[in-house]
């Protein structure tokens, strides 16, 4: 069981944790053309290695960004959103 | 030197001190270019490499190879083989695979050991048994055979399955498909790379693509580790890794790579004999020849590269397993690993062109790549052949994100894929 840093509770177990997906996928504005629609709904960086995501805490349910690696799995930073998605 | 594989010929290499084999296939060099480079050497881009030099006749056909054949998710699957699919489209693909597989020993000379023991989907509920009889209808309608059993049916032929009145999840019956069952996984890939390099087909393993070359916007090669190598079309076959080789050529995709773990116990003698899931636990297993239950389950949900499975899933898909079959309480777990797995939003797989001209995708089968690889190899080989769709893949283009024509499986069928 790996435990992931929430910036709110601490060391939590991973099994309480939802991904976002990616950090920075901002929501287009309604008039946007159809591509970027489809990039921000779908498309996805995917890295290999280190990586900054969107999780969110179920159980204080507040979302963070978690800078971590996606092979070796170790998370560097955990940081709350303050304010900007 | 014997390259056919028979009864005969076992008995005259065993006579002859087993001297006489010649190689399953080549080691060439790397040519300088090819017709068609198709990057991963699992069962898909292999596959693909047959159909090319067999139905479509190209001649210089590669296959380049990071690490070994069938090292990636081909060798780590849990080997069912199964067309329970829910729309036309994901039916065409998957029973067209499913016909190729029931031949495929005899086509390749290699055996495959296809076992076509049937599949059973367990329903749980009176609100999920007439989900299960509309998924029924709807294979039926498809052109695949399938069946509802009721309770005692799957008593009789499961009696080791949990029947006690106070079961978490109570059998009120199955989807069965008789067909579905399951073949040695290696054996698909060492059969079709023996019977592509037959045809000419170099096979490159050992050789790591590091970037794509372009000329003019177009795709026009690859440059590996072991040299640059140009081609008029390069396919990728690559599955979890599909996310890095898109990042090197300058698009992304709608995928995300996640591990999916399996485990098998130790040997015992024969116990059960089918294919069995349950959707509420999420668990399946079947037993294989040589007597280990091969145990599978969902993804880990953490989007991860790492090839390893985590505590919290495998604990889920075990107590999965021990809630639907108590017996198995006394088995010990011999082996446990995870694969890299390429997940797409609806389920289902990305055939055509990339976003980079000249380079073409066969990815994002998720956890269901194995099954379909002599359908996969079929249309990615007519794909690469002609540079157009075959029209089994047209429905798997990537524009079906842009357009809303997803294929969602996961909500269809109402397994994971």
């Amino acid at each position: 069981m790996q435990l992931f840093p929430c910036p709110f509770c601490g060391p939590r177990p991973e099994t309480e944790f939802h991904f976002g997906g990616d950090a920075g996928n901002t929501r287009p504005d309604a008039a946007a053309s159809d591509s970027d629609w489809t990039n921000y709904l779908f498309f996805k960086h995917n890295r290999k290695g280190p990586t900054r995501e969107i999780w969110m805490h179920l159980t204080c349910r507040e979302v963070f960004l978690m800078a971590r690696d996606t092979v070796s799995h170790e998370v560097s930073a955990t940081e709350a959103l303050g304010g900007e998605a | 030197m014997t390259r056919h594989y028979s009864a005969l010929s076992v008995i005259k290499e065993g006579l002859n001190g087993q001297k006489g084999w010649a190689p399953a296939w080549r080691s060439p060099k790397p040519a300088k270019q090819y017709d068609v480079v198709i990057i991963g050497g699992g069962g898909q881009g292999l596959a693909t490499a047959y159909y090319l030099a067999k139905t479509h006749g190209v001649k210089r056909v590669a296959v380049i190879e990071r690490g070994w054949l069938g090292g990636g998710n081909t060798g780590r699957n849990t080997t069912a083989i199964r067309s329970n699919y829910y729309y036309p489209e994901s039916t065409a693909l998957y029973d067209l695979s499913l016909r190729l597989y029931e031949t495929l020993g005899r086509e390749l000379n290699y055996n495959i050991m296809l076992s076509q023991r049937g599949m059973m989907q367990i329903v749980s509920s009176p609100g999920e048994m007439e989900m299960a009889a509309r998924q029924v209808n709807a294979m039926q309608i498809n052109g695949v055979e399938a069946r509802l059993m009721d309770r005692s049916e799957v008593q009789r032929r499961v009696p080791i399955f949990n029947f006690a009145p106070d079961a978490r999840y109570p059998v009120y019956g199955a989807i069965y498909q008789e067909r579905a069952g399951v073949a040695r996984h290696d054996a698909v890939a060492w059969g079709y790379a023996r019977a592509a390099d037959a045809l000419g087909v170099d096979i490159l393993q050992q050789c790591e693509v590091q970037e794509f070359l372009t000329e003019g916007g177009r795709c026009v090669g690859v440059a590996t580790s072991k040299g640059e190598i140009r081609a008029e079309r390069v396919g990728m076959a690559v599955a979890g890794s599909s996310g890095v080789l898109a990042a090197k050529a300058g698009f992304r995709l709608p995928i995300t790579s996640y591990t999916l773990q399996a485990c098998v116990s130790e040997p015992v003698k024969p116990i059960f004999d089918t294919v069995l899931v349950s959707p509420m636990t999420g668990t399946y297993v079947s037993q294989s020849d040589k007597g280990e239950m091969v145990i599978g389950g969902g993804l880990d949900r953490v989007p991860s590269y790492g090839q390893r499975g985590n505590l919290p899933q495998l604990e889920t898909v075990l107590s999965g397993l021990l809630e639907m079959f108590p017996v198995f309480r006394q088995l010990r777990l011999l082996r446990q690993w995870g694969g890299t797995v390429d997940v797409t939003p609806d389920s289902s797989p990305i055939f055509g062109e990339s976003p980079l001209p000249g380079l073409y995708l066969n990815g994002g089968w998720g956890t269901g790549g194995f099954k379909a690889i002599p359908a996969g190899g079929t249309v990615f080989a007519h794909i690469l052949a002609t540079g157009g769709h075959h029209e089994i893949s047209r429905p798997f283009d990537l524009n079906r994100f842009r357009t809303g024509h997803l294929l969602d499986e996961a909500a269809g069928a109402g397994i994971a894929h």
